[in-house]
């Protein structure tokens, strides 16, 4: 009895968790689009994107869930701030045929729409597919989805992990090759420098005549 | 806990990786990278990444025995990876050599050139080995970026970013008709599997595989067709070869080339080879179109490094022959035959191409480089030894014997014949008699014109070094050609065991 009216209780907060999540996401994603000031459409798209992430860790999937927030808010959503603060756009000037598109934008949302409700409609799981999976599926509740996917991503899969590695850095070496410049005129900190200097290097000890200057 | 996976078959490329790496830093942490400090640090990087080259050189001959697979079977070294890894190894190494002076007058002596090559050679040999479609897109991508990279290398040079911006729009492009392609493959099959797929396919040789999966194998047929440069795949070819810096051109036209080809050769042969009659014409399509291009295309250039981009989109068209005859399915013995001629034929190739642009690399008047085949008008009065070893590489890529391109497409047309596909022997050989006109004009133009300006003399050690050793290789295979062709034979049965 007790037990049950645990479970209940926790139910009703997930339930509510979930309404919270839902609500805040849905509201952030009209906001983004209304907003007058781009810097704060981008901040409702941070809100939107932690509000999802709520969402993912109420359905048990945790590690999507800090994806979520250190790609998207911490490298995605930053990255469009700084794009939104660098770039000289008359966002006013770009309103302005915004009811002239609605039909035609109205039109293509309508179109996507039925798609998406016909796909999931339509969407049957095959009962075998559960079993021929590459990997086993650990029962719910033994493992972490972190733990399951890091046991794979660092034993079957340990190759291809590597092999994306070997990408990002060959990214990273060829963004420096072609856009580092040395600049001329650049003063830099030399800590060594600093450290090395003595009162003797910076400090003259002149006997001034009374009466003249130096 | 999983047991760690056996490492000694991808032992050659865990070392040239971590070279790569150990270089990157050793380079990093030099004093001074700038001006004539930063020379002398890319030259010692250079000179360590072909002893990187060398080492992984002898790490590949020493270690293959047999077929290994590892990491869960998604890497294979076997006598096929075995070959082509040494060509492409021995690519990059000369790509490197000839390399070296260029960079330092141009400006561009920066030590990520030699890291850069030896990341690429990485995805090279990893494409090579790759038993899987995630290690074959992997390995792709890393050999692309640096490729990439690379052709935009020198980059206050407008031709030469626009190179490497259209070689990266484009690239990108195949990468993801490539990935579409494999996703389907998956979808359709459930696996990624090299081996699983050729097992499926093999199952059921009878039932005609469904319409999804034959559009995966056109779709990663298509990309692959773009990373060998093959017609209609080829648009990006003659513009990136003319803006790439002209070392580079030569490491295009050879280690990637290669490379793809080796992973199209595996794919088509592995998992797909019960599927022949779904891809057969395709392929037999793309050989013919990329022969007659790259024959009638060419007579018109006038710069050299267009003029070979085109010839090296003809030569690809006379290995991809080689691969129809294997698709043509029947006797086992001219489906290796098939494919023995394209092992031959990539390798005396690597050695013809990178004789011909070590020429182009000594072309330079005045301190700048000229690329006209105009300014070869003479040769032979100026620089009588040059002359003769561009003589050398163009009669043998024009395939007159006894020299060792005549061999290369004699295996070829020879499959051909066997197996029944007379009309691909006659145009190949109708189209190399067009390509001759152009080889032979450049003869024409080093011997019979008036010299007008003298090139640039001396060539350097170097250049020297490798203009005699692969013009001694094309010169004399004739006499020796045992070597090749029973390597060539090995690494045939090597594919054709699985």
């Amino acid at each position: 009895m007790h037990e049950f009216v645990h479970g209940g209780a926790a139910m009703i907060v997930q339930a509510l968790a979930f309404y919270l999540f839902a609500f805040v996401t849905v509201t952030s994603g009209v906001m983004v689009i209304s907003a007058r000031n781009p810097v704060h459409s981008v901040l409702f798209l941070i809100a939107a994107f932690f509000s999802s992430a709520g969402l993912f860790v109420l359905l048990g999937a945790e590690f999507l869930a800090m994806i979520l927030i250190v790609v998207y808010v911490g490298a995605v959503a930053v990255l469009f701030m700084f794009v939104v603060m660098m770039l000289d756009i008359n966002y006013t000037e770009m309103r302005q045929g915004f009811l002239r598109y609605l039909p035609i934008g109205g039109l293509i949302g309508l179109v996507l729409l039925v798609e998406l409700l016909v796909v999931v409609g339509g969407w049957a799981l095959s009962p075998e597919a559960a079993h021929s999976g590459a990997a086993p599926m650990p029962a719910p509740g033994v493992l972490s989805n972190t733990h399951a996917l890091g046991e794979l991503l660092y034993t079957r899969y340990v190759y291809l992990f590597q092999a994306a590695g070997i990408v990002l850095l060959v990214a990273m070496i060829g963004a420096i090759v072609l856009t580092h410049r040395q600049r001329e005129g650049v003063r830099r900190q030399r800590i060594s420098d600093q450290l090395q200097r003595r009162a003797e290097d910076s400090v003259e000890v002149r006997d001034v005549p009374t009466g003249k200057g130096i | 806990m999983a047991d760690v996976p056996n490492l000694m078959p991808a032992l050659p490329e865990i070392f040239l990786v971590c070279a790569a790496m150990a270089l990157l830093m050793l380079g990093v942490f030099q004093t001074g990278n700038e001006g004539k400090e930063g020379v002398k640090t890319a030259h010692l990087i250079s000179n360590l990444s072909l002893t990187a080259l060398v080492l992984t050189l002898l790490l590949v001959t020493t270690i293959a025995s047999g077929p290994m697979r590892t990491f869960g079977g998604m890497f294979i070294n076997d006598a096929f990876a075995v070959f082509f890894k040494v060509l492409v190894l021995i690519a990059s190494a000369l790509a490197i050599t000839i390399s070296q002076e260029y960079v330092t007058r141009q400006g561009i002596a920066r030590l990520e050139f030699g890291v850069l090559i030896l990341l690429a050679t990485v995805g090279m040999m990893m494409m090579i080995s790759a038993n899987d479609l995630m290690a074959m897109y992997l390995g792709l991508e890393v050999q692309s970026l640096a490729l990439y990279v690379l052709a935009s290398f020198q980059r206050d040079d407008l031709r030469s970013t626009e190179a490497g911006l259209k070689y990266f729009v484009l690239g990108a492009l195949a990468s993801g008709l490539l990935l579409y392609g494999c996703s389907l493959v998956y979808g359709f099959s459930g696996t990624t599997s090299f081996d699983t797929l050729a097992a499926l396919f093999g199952a059921h040789p009878a039932e005609a595989p469904s319409v999804g999966l034959v559009i995966g194998i056109v779709f990663i047929l298509a990309g692959l067709a773009f990373k060998v440069s093959a017609v209609p795949f080829h648009m990006w070819t003659p513009d990136v070869y003319e803006g790439a810096p002209t070392p580079v051109t030569a490491f295009f036209s050879i280690g990637p080339k290669i490379a793809a080809l080796a992973l199209f050769l595996r794919i088509m042969i592995g998992p797909f080879g019960d599927l022949a009659a779904q891809w057969q014409q395709i392929v037999v399509f793309i050989a013919i179109a990329s022969m007659v291009l790259g024959a009638f295309a060419a007579i018109n250039q006038t710069n050299i490094k267009r003029l070979m981009a085109y010839s090296s989109i003809g030569h690809i068209g006379y290995a991809l022959i080689g691969l129809a005859v294997a698709g043509q399915g029947g006797d086992g013995a001219v489906r290796e035959a098939g494919i023995q001629g394209v092992l031959i034929y990539m390798a005396i190739y690597l050695f013809m191409n990178v004789g011909t642009f070590a020429c182009i690399l000594c072309m330079r008047r005045s301190d700048h480089m000229v690329e006209d085949i105009d300014d070869l008008a003479g040769l032979s009065k100026s620089h009588p030894m040059m002359a003769l070893a561009l003589a050398i590489f163009m009669f043998s890529m024009a395939g007159i014997p006894p020299l060792a391109g005549f061999f290369g497409k004699f295996y070829i047309f020879l499959a051909a014949v066997e197996a029944e596909l007379y009309g691909l022997a006659v145009i190949g050989v109708l189209s190399s008699v067009v390509a001759a006109f152009y080889y032979l004009r450049i003869v024409k133009v080093m011997y019979f014109d008036a010299l007008a300006d003298s090139l640039e003399k001396p060539i350097g050690r170097d250049m020297a070094g490798v203009l005699v050793g692969t013009s001694l290789i094309i010169l004399l295979f004739f006499a020796w050609p045992t070597p090749l062709l029973s390597a060539a034979a090995a690494a045939t049965r090597g594919l054709f065991a699985g």
